[in-house]
């Protein structure tokens, strides 16, 4: 409690931090970007902020709930547990890139429509990631209600008791045909 | 909840990497970054430099090498899980791996980086334990071996010294006529266990108990072998009896004190009980292969 | 005709943009140049302020400035009391900034403006506060017993409130009991734990005089009315917008937050929008919680089983402040005697300060614990009578006849006496109870002993009054041009889905497509008169609020087409978007309608010509007659006469391993009535939503604060919200008995989910480990290592 005015004497403080930039270059959403960007810049802040592909939430900044869930790479990652340089040179899937160019939505987003997978609508975004991630690796996803669980456990919905969004991932199973011959 | 400011370096050799601890106070690795990077943002670690391991060829990868595994420092843990030939070799890795965190961290994390980063109540470090495996240390006066019952001091603490980093860790494949196991009891999937057990169980070809290595996590301030309970085993034809036995005398090896979850009675519980589960499985799986 | 949509499953109409990842979060509002606030939060529980030295941060070059509260002016002053009552002994509420004193961890005591939250929280580690620690009493039973260190330094004794009320003669029945069942139950501290947390960002335009808010709130309206009152700004200068916003669950309905305040006020000070996003730590110390009480509940009854007096006497733990007064345990009071007709009732709390995070309604609502000391009592009557359990509640539920079931003398929140107005309470029960299949129960559970595992059953009627007032508006106009409808309300979403149930109600009235219903919500510049979503009230007030206004509007269609037609209204038929003469091939689209109906000076465009002063329609057309308005427009309010009583029964089935203390779903049922429903899709979504949430607080979900007054679990990492690995595939029924109180005939379905899964829980694991001769639980939330305990102290007793 000094007497020290509360606001900066220069009334307005710089336009960005003072931290130290590197240059990043990577491949996001199919586009090349390049920027600098402070070493300890999260890489969610970085795709958030910087980019503006808002899709990619941040929920803990502790790697439990999953929001942040993004592609580097092909595998799914989350963006709040990396730096943004160490994405340099790596090829990073967020969100905005699921659905098609048109903005039909991806089988999985529309099975989340279908069988009321999301409410608020927070979480989303990182479960379509993860599942879309586990939908891609080179193995059969074992549909049994366990199975469905176990994929889905490592992101945190407060909202939907999360049966339906079990449901959603059988349903896009079933759209993408990755449910067996069988049933198909 | 953001890091704090630090030097950032991406070396593209060991050599430059053990050159660029030399030259910090206090400098962190980074692998995987899914412990380091959450206590970077909780401002729990605050180094003068991150040095990303990344860019290193060499410390990619993982192979079978004879009977040996050998895991590069920047294999992942999901790399490691899903490989084919490395769940021949050892079975119990797949296993142990499916417990360790959720799928998404697995895809970053690195089992090296678990093994140096020696969290008590981790899976990899009581698999490590168990299967008797090892690490390779680089620093500036060369290379060294550290066994694994000699690496973990203290929860977080290992003998590593600061200037060292871990280029690979090997672990064995699993003997002839070995049953194997992994359980934990963790409060939800993918957290870190209350308890957690390892068991290989080797057989004689008489089916008698030719040797047991067990070991566990979340119970001390490091994972631990559980001498006591092995030595009940060896010897003997592994009635249930010696089983339950076992299971009592692994519970000796409980020192964690009580916390929120977590009574010291409650763990040694868990303890006997996931003892005497693991083995039961191990043995099975050892009698099968007979 | 079109389709009726009300009742049906109608797909999510806003769904896709989330989906896409083109929601818009308060987080996500591109606001160039902001600033970035954080703030220094209090590390003690207790403690006197002995010097902030904020010089260092300061003169940090990316920081704009810092505050504390000799800097606030005006604002350095106790918030509002939201909720006064006669009852409330002590009213204390906190200043946006702490002076002098702190009262518990996590206490706003300095803002720190800054170019990006890296640097702001740089600078919060330069601030050099000097604190004296305080002795503290945090465990609720002690802080209300003699002896206790007051919270509150003013204060020589903890209590918030004393509130007693009673209904019929309990002390009559209590001497003229055949039995008496006593206990004490215990539920302990949680929180909502949004996935989203709590954000504020604001803009000024010194240009203009205009302050824009975005606010995770639950309640805008009441947002931007007590901001203009503190700001001193003309309501038409401010708007608060509630975006999308990722859950509340109560733990967004404040007034206020103090960053609610200091983040506008701070970019009217810079002339910089500021933003702040609450961080995953500060959400678990800065955000209210609830839950904790205590309660000494007792139960008189005739040998027969029936129910003919109840006493609880509780504590209720309010944190360190009371912003809410004693509304959380009040409803607990209201909830207290549940389904069953319990003549004689006497239910009384003491509401106590304790240095920790203040206390606010959270999903439920003071009546998870109501249900939990009810039920609790209940199980234990019918195992002291000899009865089965299903079978006393039967002999004690409110018969479908019975309505209006008045508890003369007790009171809910707004005052009104309690009123049960509809219900099937033993058809429930009896649908519950067919669903388990209790013969094949009892096999599975023979069996399962048989190989040493432990099957237990569980259950619980829960009760809640829905609907809260005092009222909720809606205006409804119809564009000209598309003929596309517009209903503005003043509610706000936190991803319930009125946006769709809303549309629904108005598509049925005005008979177009439910794609063409608009529904805007969260925005004081699209409505701003009503409440907020909470008290599970949105459907029930907001509903029928829409109903209301959907219902004058489709009067003017038809009134104003008629006379457009020259035709009687009789003969016309709304539907499909146009209003159409019976049985003859003439027809108006509502576009038309529209146009004509607001006179134009000048038109638009080519439709618009026929209704323009220049235009070649008559005269009558062209101006706006006496009594009327121009175009098709109208508003409405509904303010709740009564309140519709949601109520229902869940059942689970849970394995529990004694070994290692676990337990596992093995079925989770649930039976509920929240009226007519509009959308069961959505319903059902709440419920299993609720539900798991419950499941949380039954098992996993409790805030360790040690006797200092740390939350020692203050993270992901270690408070236990469930992953979908821990809650089962939860089995619901619907039974739909229309509401009287509304003229939807619909009760709230927002919170119901959450009540009785912890006393169906302790219930069932109770049950479970009977044969090993384990006593009773009484302490939500369980957990394995009182399990452990409970099974010892078994062991031990059987053992001695």
């Amino acid at each position: 409690m000094t007497g020290r005015s509360a606001e900066a004497p220069s009334a307005e403080a710089s336009e960005r931090s003072s931290d130290p930039r590197l240059l990043l270059r990577l491949t996001v959403n199919g586009a090349e970007i390049e920027r600098e960007v402070s070493p300890r810049l999260l890489l969610s802040d970085f795709l958030r902020h910087e980019l503006g592909l808002t899709g990619t939430h941040v929920g803990c900044e502790q790697g439990v709930c999953g929001c942040c869930t993004v592609m580097i790479d092909g595998r799914a990652a989350r963006s709040c547990l990396a730096l943004a340089v160490q994405a340099d040179g790596a090829t990073i899937r967020t969100i905005e890139d699921v659905a098609s160019a048109d903005g039909t939505l991806h089988p999985i987003q529309q099975a989340f429509q279908e069988c009321h997978g999301l409410q608020c609508g927070f979480c989303t975004p990182g479960f379509i990631m993860g599942v879309l991630s586990h939908f891609e690796e080179a193995r059969m996803p074992d549909l049994s209600e366990d199975g469905i669980r176990e994929m889905l456990s490592g992101n945190l919905c407060r909202c939907t008791g999360y049966q339906h969004i079990v449901a959603a991932v059988r349903r896009a199973a079933r759209l993408m045909n990755l449910d067996g011959p069988e049933k198909g | 909840m953001k890091p704090p400011l630090f030097d950032y370096l991406a070396p593209v050799s060991v050599e430059e990497a053990i050159a660029a601890r030399a030259r910090y106070q206090s400098s962190a690795l980074l692998a995987g970054g899914q412990s380091l990077i959450p206590a970077l943002n909780f401002r729990i670690s605050h180094p003068e430099a991150v040095i990303d391991l990344k860019g290193i060829e060499s410390l990619r990868g993982v192979e079978l090498q004879g009977s040996e595994i050998v895991i590069g420092a920047m294999a992942r843990h999901r790399e490691v899980e899903l490989d084919e030939a490395i769940f021949k070799a050892n079975p119990l890795i797949r296993e142990t791996l499916g417990h360790v965190a959720h799928i998404v961290i697995r895809n970053r994390g690195t089992v090296v980086g678990s093994l140096a980063h020696g969290d008590a109540a981790a899976e990899m470090p009581a698999l490590f334990l168990a299967t008797g495996g090892s690490v390779t240390a680089r620093g500036p006066g060369g290379s060294r071996e550290i066994a694994a019952g000699e690496l973990y001091r203290f929860h977080l603490t290992t003998s590593l010294e600061p200037d060292e980093l871990v280029t690979e860790a090997r672990i064995p494949a699993l003997p002839a006529r070995t049953g194997w196991s992994f359980q934990e009891f963790a409060r939800r999937r993918g957290d870190y266990a209350l308890a957690g057990v390892c068991a290989l169980i080797t057989l004689e070809a008489s089916g008698a108990c030719q040797g047991a290595r067990l070991s566990a996590c979340g119970i001390a301030s490091t994972p631990v072998r559980l001498v006591k309970a092995e030595e009940v085993l060896t010897g003997t034809s592994l009635e249930t009896e010696t089983v339950n036995e076992a299971g009592r005398a692994a519970c000796a090896h409980v020192t964690a004190p009580d916390d929120n979850q977590t009574t010291s009675a409650f763990r040694k519980q868990l303890v006997q009980t996931l003892v005497t589960r693991t083995i039961t499985r191990a043995l099975a799986r050892a009698r099968a292969r007979l | 005709m079109s389709t009726q949509r009300f009742g049906e499953r109608v797909p999510r109409l806003n769904d896709a943009k989330l989906l896409r990842g083109q929601g818009c979060y308060v987080d996500d509002v591109p606001l160039p140049g902001a600033y970035h606030a954080v703030f220094l939060r209090s590390p003690f529980a207790r403690a006197r302020i002995l010097s902030i030295d904020a010089s260092a941060a300061r003169e940090h070059p990316s920081v704009a400035a810092v505050y504390t509260c000799d800097d606030l002016g005006p604002l350095d002053q106790p918030l509002p009391m939201l909720s006064p009552h006669p009852a409330i002994i002590a009213a204390r509420t906190q200043r946006p900034l702490a002076r002098d004193e702190v009262f518990h961890v996590g206490q706003t005591v300095a803002m720190v403006i800054a170019v990006d939250r890296y640097t702001a929280e740089d600078a919060l580690r330069l601030i050099d506060a000097d604190y004296e620690p305080l002795p503290v009493t945090v465990d609720l039973a002690s802080a209300a017993a003699p002896g206790a260190h007051p919270v509150h330094p003013d204060l020589t004794d903890n209590i918030v409130g004393h509130f007693a009320q009673r209904s019929g003669d309990p002390d009559g029945a209590f001497a003229k009991a055949e039995h008496v069942t006593s206990l004490r139950v215990r539920m302990d501290r949680s929180t909502a734990a949004p996935i989203e947390t709590r954000a504020i960002a604001a803009r000024w335009e010194a240009a203009t005089g205009e302050l824009t808010v975005w606010d995770t709130t639950q309640a805008p309206i009441s947002i931007r009315d007590g901001l203009a009152s503190i700001l001193g700004l003309e309501e038409n200068k401010l708007r608060v917008i509630a975006p999308d916003v990722g859950g509340g669950f109560g733990q967004k309905v404040m007034l206020f937050y103090p960053e609610e305040i200091l983040v506008p006020w701070a970019a009217m000070r810079l002339a910089r929008p500021v933003k702040y996003v609450e961080d995953r730590t500060e959400n678990f110390i800065g955000s209210s919680q609830e839950r904790t009480q205590i309660h000494e509940i007792q139960l008189a009854a005739t040998k027969d089983g029936t129910v003919i007096g109840l006493k609880d006497s509780f504590l209720h733990d309010s944190g360190a402040f009371a912003p809410y007064g004693i509304e959380v345990p009040r409803v607990s009071a209201s909830a207290i005697a549940g389904p069953y007709r319990i003549p004689n009732v006497d239910v009384e709390f003491k509401a106590i300060y304790t240095p920790t995070v203040p206390v606010t309604p959270f999903r439920g609502s003071g009546r998870p614990h109501a249900c939990f000391a009810l039920e609790r009592a209940m199980d234990q009557l019918a195992d002291e009578l000899g009865l089965d359990r299903f079978e006393l509640r039967r002999r004690n539920l409110i018969g479908p006849d019975e309505f209006p079931y008045v508890r003369e003398g007790l009171k809910y929140v707004d005052d009104g006496t309690i009123t049960y107005d509809s219900g099937q309470y033993p058809k429930a029960l009896a649908m519950i109870e067919e669903a388990i299949d209790l013969e094949r129960f009892r096999r599975e559970k023979d069996a399962a002993a048989k190989e040493g595992r432990y099957l237990g059953l569980g259950l619980a009627f829960y009760m809640e009054c829905t609907g809260l007032g005092p009222y909720d508006g809606c205006r409804i106009r119809v564009h000209p041009a598309t003929g596309k409808v517009s209903v503005n309300t003043g509610l706000a979403s936190q991803g319930q889905g009125h946006e769709t149930v809303f549309a629904q109600i108005a598509a049925d009235r005005l008979g177009v497509p439910i794609e063409d219903v608009i529904v805007a919500q969260g925005d004081t510049a699209a409505f701003d008169r009503g409440g907020g979503s909470h008290s599970s009230r949105s459907a029930v007030v907001g509903g029928n609020a829409v109903h209301k206004a959907a219902v004058r509007v489709r009067a003017q269609i038809l009134e104003t087409a008629a006379r457009l037609m020259a035709v009687p209204e009789e003969s016309l038929e709304l539907a499909d978007g146009r209003v159409t003469v019976k049985g003859a091939n003439r027809f108006m689209t509502l576009a038309e309608i529209a146009i004509a109906a607001n006179p134009l000076s000048s038109p638009f465009d080519r439709p618009a010509e026929v209704v323009s002063q220049y235009g070649t329609a008559g005269q009558e057309l062209v101006t706006v007659g006496e009594g009327r308005a121009p175009g098709i427009e109208a508003s409405a309010y509904y303010s709740p006469s009564a309140s519709p009583w949601a109520y229902g029964v869940h059942a689970a089935i849970v394995e529990v391993d004694p070994d290692l203390c676990s337990i596992a779903f093995k079925r989770y049922l649930s039976v509920h009535d929240c009226g007519k429903m509009i959308n069961p899709t959505i319903v059902e979504g709440q419920m299993i939503g609720g539900i798991a949430q419950g499941i949380g607080g039954a098992f996993y979900e409790r805030l360790d604060y040690d006797e200092d007054g740390i939350i020692t679990n203050a993270s992901f990492m270690e408070f236990l919200m469930p992953y979908a690995t821990e809650v089962p595939k939860i089995e619901i029924m619907h039974l739909e008995t229309p509401s009287p109180a509304n003229p939807l005939g619909i009760k709230g379905a927002g919170e119901a989910g959450t009540i009785a899964v912890p006393a169906v829980v302790a219930s069932a694991v109770e049950d479970a480990l009977k044969p090993l001769g384990v006593g009773r639980f009484h302490h939500a939330p369980l957990s394995p290592n009182m399990i452990f305990e409970a099974i010892t102290r078994a062991r031990a007793k059987a053992g001695g």
